[in-house]
């Protein structure tokens, strides 16, 4: 706390780093406020599967030094616990810390604590955790969103200045829009995955959640860049995101993608975005209607495509190298596969064996062309679909989720529906382009919508223009839930 | 149509041991899945390349030099069982 008794986990990080300038505050008293958070709202929220402050090198200098920082459980950090909130991965501690770890620990951060998600990222809600369920701030009873849902209610319930999540269809900005706080999913190749847990490698990306545009364009700052430990990151100039924080749209040109208003979309979601756009148009920019027309294919070819990668890259958890093992009667025959088979039936939740089987099916013998080799055809006709757009256009701007976030438990039952909660997220995860959700209004029922603004890729710089023009002009980004 | 039994052939190759309410469950949820998913068969594909990933990167070398890795020790931290430096496991063949 500082002297007008104003709670210092309640501010951003551009907030805290001039008080750390001007000497009116230090990291300590930040950490000592935020994990005071914790203590009183997380009893509620449930954002955290883990609260074990790293302090990091203290001689560091620079935007997020000294910072409290929360980091999704598929991230490794030496020396900790990361499980994917997953009973397979039981006391897994990892030996070496992820690429962006580094760089945070570089910078002088101060790793917080390991937040909540959807066993291995499977998941819109947070609720397929073998912990527990992670509840939004803004309403207890319903979720946070997911995959990312512990780090996306940690920012929004201030029990943290900054996090990290990761996305394959959708999982930073989803959450980010159901909590009512600002998540990037960076272009793919953008950010070194060295060191997250695998999901779908050909989707998966790390990305900030923040309090607001200009944290996350400084977070991003940090964790961006090559890294030869990740043969898919790019080696491509990085351009310093602070520098992208321009008050201005004027002739900028926005496309409205006709097929993202279908039946489905909640009134009020519907009514924020036309009012996002008349604040935008107010400001300068030109919108228009433009057509994505593999649209209605996106949620059918990733969940093709998510499930092959993901039955292949979650074979390693066989009991053998590390995590849960489960010790099958002896009297069966060959006891190696037997293992493995009673391993992964005790260790796996519902939602992954779903997944992991569908996975196998689209890659079994007989199916492999009728279903992976044909999804990912289909790929190709829904990235060329936005190639073809940003021939034109700077940026498409679409609502985050189809509706606000959804109560508990309202949809663990129908998988389908689940999926297609993910529905304006997930082709921008097949196209690999950058994508950010952003506060842009609340429902009647004081629930966060999210405004998604979607560019080609490595055009993060355009994005973050972009939200912080709308954010600059308009308040939301200022409410706090009354926990 | 999916059956029980095709369900229980792609659990086996995906080494995932299914409880009966298990099998139940996830028989009828595939089949609905898969009727969702069979929407992409609208889709003409003629003459489309697939998208294995999305810029065209490939054949990624690094320099082949000496540097170092985790230390026996350390990899062996997390077996469930071990023994010496090996990972223990169950007998493999009869």
């Amino acid at each position: 706390m500082i002297s007008n008794g104003m709670k210092l986990n309640t501010l951003t990080c551009h907030e805290l780093q001039e008080l750390i300038k001007g000497k009116k505050t230090t990291s300590s008293e930040i950490v000592k406020d935020v994990l005071e958070a914790i203590e009183t709202n997380d009893k509620k929220v449930k954002a955290f599967v883990a609260v074990k402050p790293i302090p990091t090198d203290s001689q560091a200098s620079s935007d997020i030094s000294g910072i409290p920082v929360a980091i999704k459980d598929n991230i490794c950090i030496q020396g900790q616990k990361t499980t994917c909130s997953s009973k397979i991965l039981e006391g897994f501690s990892s030996p070496y810390d992820a690429t962006v770890i580094e760089k945070l620990k570089n910078a002088g951060a101060t790793i917080i604590g390991i937040t909540n998600m959807d066993e291995f990222a499977f998941g819109s809600s947070t609720e397929t955790s073998c912990y527990g369920a992670t509840r939004n701030p803004w309403d207890l009873a319903r979720v946070p969103g997911g995959s990312s849902g512990g780090s996306a209610a940690a920012v929004a319930s201030d029990e943290t200045i900054l996090a990290l999540g990761s996305d394959t269809g959708g999982s930073i900005r989803q959450p980010a829009a159901f909590c009512g706080v600002v998540g990037l999913k960076p272009t793919y190749g953008r950010v070194s995955r060295y060191g997250l847990i695998a999901f779908a490698s050909s989707l998966d990306q790390i990305g900030p959640i923040t309090k607001d545009v200009a944290d996350n364009a400084i977070l991003l700052n940090i964790i961006a860049g090559y890294d030869p430990r990740d043969s898919t990151s790019v080696d491509i100039d990085q351009p310093d995101y602070k520098k992208s924080l321009i008050n201005d749209v004027k002739g900028m040109k926005i496309a409205i993608p006709k097929e993202y208003f279908v039946e489905g979309m909640d009134k009020e979601v519907k009514q924020a975005l036309e009012e996002a756009i008349v604040v935008l148009k107010k400001l300068g920019a030109n919108f228009k209607e433009v057509t994505l027309p593999h649209t209605d294919y996106a949620v059918a070819t990733y969940y093709i495509v998510a499930t092959a990668e993901a039955s292949s890259n979650l074979a390693r958890f066989d009991g053998v190298q590390y995590g849960l093992r489960a010790t099958p009667a002896k009297t069966r025959r060959s006891f190696m596969i037997d293992m493995y088979e009673e391993t992964r039936g005790l260790g796996f939740g519902a939602e992954a064996k779903r997944r992991l089987i569908l996975g196998t099916y689209v890659l079994s013998a007989g199916y492999y062309d009728a279903y992976y080799l044909r999804a990912q055809k289909v790929r190709t006709l829904i990235r060329r679909d936005f190639e073809e757009v940003f021939k034109e256009f700077d940026c498409i701007i679409t609502p985050t989720s189809p509706t606000p976030a959804f109560k508990i438990g309202e949809k663990t039952d129908d998988p389908l529906s689940m999926y297609l909660s993910d529905i304006y997220t997930i082709s921008v995860n097949l196209a690999g382009i950058p994508a950010l959700s952003l506060p842009c209004g609340f429902t009647k029922n004081n629930l966060p919508i999210g405004l998604q603004i979607l560019a080609k890729p490595f055009a993060e710089e355009t994005i973050f223009r972009v939200a912080y023009t709308y954010e600059q002009n308009t308040v939301w980004h200022k409410q706090k839930p009354k926990l | 149509m999916i059956t029980r039994d095709d369900l229980k052939y792609v659990a086996h190759l995906a080494r995932l041991n299914l409880s009966d309410k298990e099998l139940e469950n996830f028989t009828g949820q595939l089949e609905e899945i898969l009727r969702y998913i069979n929407k992409l068969k609208q889709v003409d594909i003629n003459g489309i390349e697939p998208t294995s990933h999305v810029f065209p990167q490939k054949n990624i070398y690094r320099e082949d030099q000496l540097k170092p890795s985790l230390p026996t020790k350390e990899v062996l931290k997390n077996a469930p069982s071990k023994q010496g430096d090996f990972f223990k496991v169950p007998k493999v063949i009869e």
